[in-house]
């Protein structure tokens, strides 16, 4: 990792902003060409987008902060898993349908609170990438949340997938709000919020909305995590091959 | 990949020498506001009906140096228009002779439909594109109020779709004529 005299805290928040948008976006992309119906083959693309233009924002500072001529295109294709801070639900494999729809959904109401908060950061580019991934991110949630709902809710057959696609990433999503120390120095500076109450807001959130998507969630599950660290499962391994191996074989490739 | 849409040079330089007096006679403000002029006429690349000054896109034009700022925000973080709408105003000013143009990026306050002007409002609906019904609070994304077809300005008309064919649009049908329609996304 470089240890030059940027604001290393910064640093660290840009790539995991940026890399939780990159690798999910870079997930559902495989969608295209797949997905039930045409619309949600067309949705998933265009949330794909959002993804990847939020990320190409976050690792394009994330670059600057640095100052060492990283691009966001060098940071996302050039970098080794152990260097990727992304949580380790959005790196889970795609899964049925509802799998995709869960993690998604997961994912989606943490992103919402937490760009909303990081409106407020002490820097102000943070705040305008904050401010222009929200708007995007309000649309995603409304998407997942009714998707969740009407699945869960739905026919036999939808809600024992919907609850199997629960039971594997739960375990996951506790990562999103659990503030190591990095996520503490950033409230201490207002650079990022508390993710504590960001916790709590998720934890109210999850509880109504499952409730009324008639699933269950396994509270006391021990947390998995480490991929805001570089920790990463498996998966991750196999994810970025695939989507770094132009930039790894045509080193500089433009289009 | 922003090298490769830079590097292009648009060699056709069509400045007229009247144009070339007004420039040499007029202050720095009338020569701005004939770069709006012209990028009035720069169409969107998705949707050519409108330009990228009706959209909204374009937020500033300025002069520094002699040289043309123009200062543009991106409508949503990944519509791959963003680059190509850059370069067609670049090439734009080129072909009116003006050499020295620079594109800036500007994130904040993001990109909102409430900007789009209503001449713009009238030609995506003349063009089949329901124009943003725009919502009594930001951030709701659902239409806020009926949606009228495009067609037939029947109000009995129901969301398909949330994303449609580009980032901005989503899709709709109308119950009463029974066609499908664009419907441009209040954002
Ligand atoms: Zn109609």
């Amino acid at each position: 990792m470089a240890t030059g005299k940027h604001d290393q805290t910064l640093f660290e928040l840009s790539l995991r902003m940026g890399d939780n948008a990159l690798i999910l976006g870079q997930r559902i992309s495989a969608w295209c060409g797949h997905a039930p119906v045409l619309e949600e083959d067309i949705a998933l693309a265009n949330v794909a987008l959002d993804l990847i233009g939020q990320a190409s924002l976050w690792l394009g500072f994330a670059g600057e902060i640095e100052g060492e001529g990283r691009t966001a295109d060098n940071l996302a294709f050039l970098r080794a898993d152990r260097e990727f801070r992304n949580c380790l639900l959005v790196e889970q494999p795609n899964g049925d349908f509802g799998h995709t729809l869960m993690r998604q959904f997961l994912f989606d109401a943490w992103h919402l609170p937490m760009l909303k908060a990081l409106t407020l950061s002490s820097d102000e580019r943070v705040a305008a990438i904050a401010a222009k991934s929200a708007k995007e991110a309000t649309y995603h949630l409304e998407r997942s949340e009714d998707f969740v709902i009407r699945l869960g809710d739905g026919s036999d057959e939808s809600h024992r997938r919907m609850q199997d696609a629960l039971d594997v990433l739960w375990p996951f999503a506790g990562e999103l709000t659990c503030a190591d120390e990095i996520d503490v120095a950033l409230a201490d500076k207002g650079l990022g919020p508390d993710l504590g109450a960001i916790g709590a807001e998720y934890k109210e959130y999850m509880e109504r909305m499952l409730k009324k998507a008639t699933l269950t969630a396994d509270w006391q599950a021990p947390i998995r995590k480490g991929g805001k660290v570089g920790d990463h499962s498996e998966a991750l391994g196999h994810l970025l091959p695939e989507m770094q191996w132009l930039q790894r074989s045509h080193p500089g490739a433009v289009w | 990949m922003a090298s490769a849409f830079s590097s292009r040079r648009c060699l056709v330089s069509i400045m007229t020498a009247a144009e070339k007096a007004g420039e040499a006679s007029g202050g720095q403000s009338s020569s701005v506001d004939r770069v709006w002029r012209w990028l009035e006429e720069v169409p969107d690349p998705e949707i050519p009906v409108v330009s990228v000054v009706d959209l909204g896109i374009v937020r500033d034009v300025s002069m520094e140096d002699g040289k043309y700022v123009v200062t543009v925000t991106p409508t949503y973080s990944g519509c791959p228009a963003t680059a190509v709408i850059s370069l067609d105003i670049e090439n734009a000013l080129h072909a009116r002779g003006l050499e020295d143009v620079r594109i800036e990026t500007r994130l904040s306050p993001a990109w909102t439909t409430a900007w789009i002007t209503d001449n713009a409002r009238e030609k995506l609906k003349n063009y089949g594109i329901a124009p943003p019904v725009e919502g009594a609070c930001v951030g709701a994304m659902k239409a806020a109020g009926p949606v009228a077809c495009p067609r037939c300005g029947s109000l009995n008309t129901v969301e398909t779709s949330r994303f449609g064919s580009t980032p901005c649009k989503a899709h709709w049908r109308c119950n009463d004529c029974l066609e499908p329609f664009d419907y441009f996304k209040s954002f």
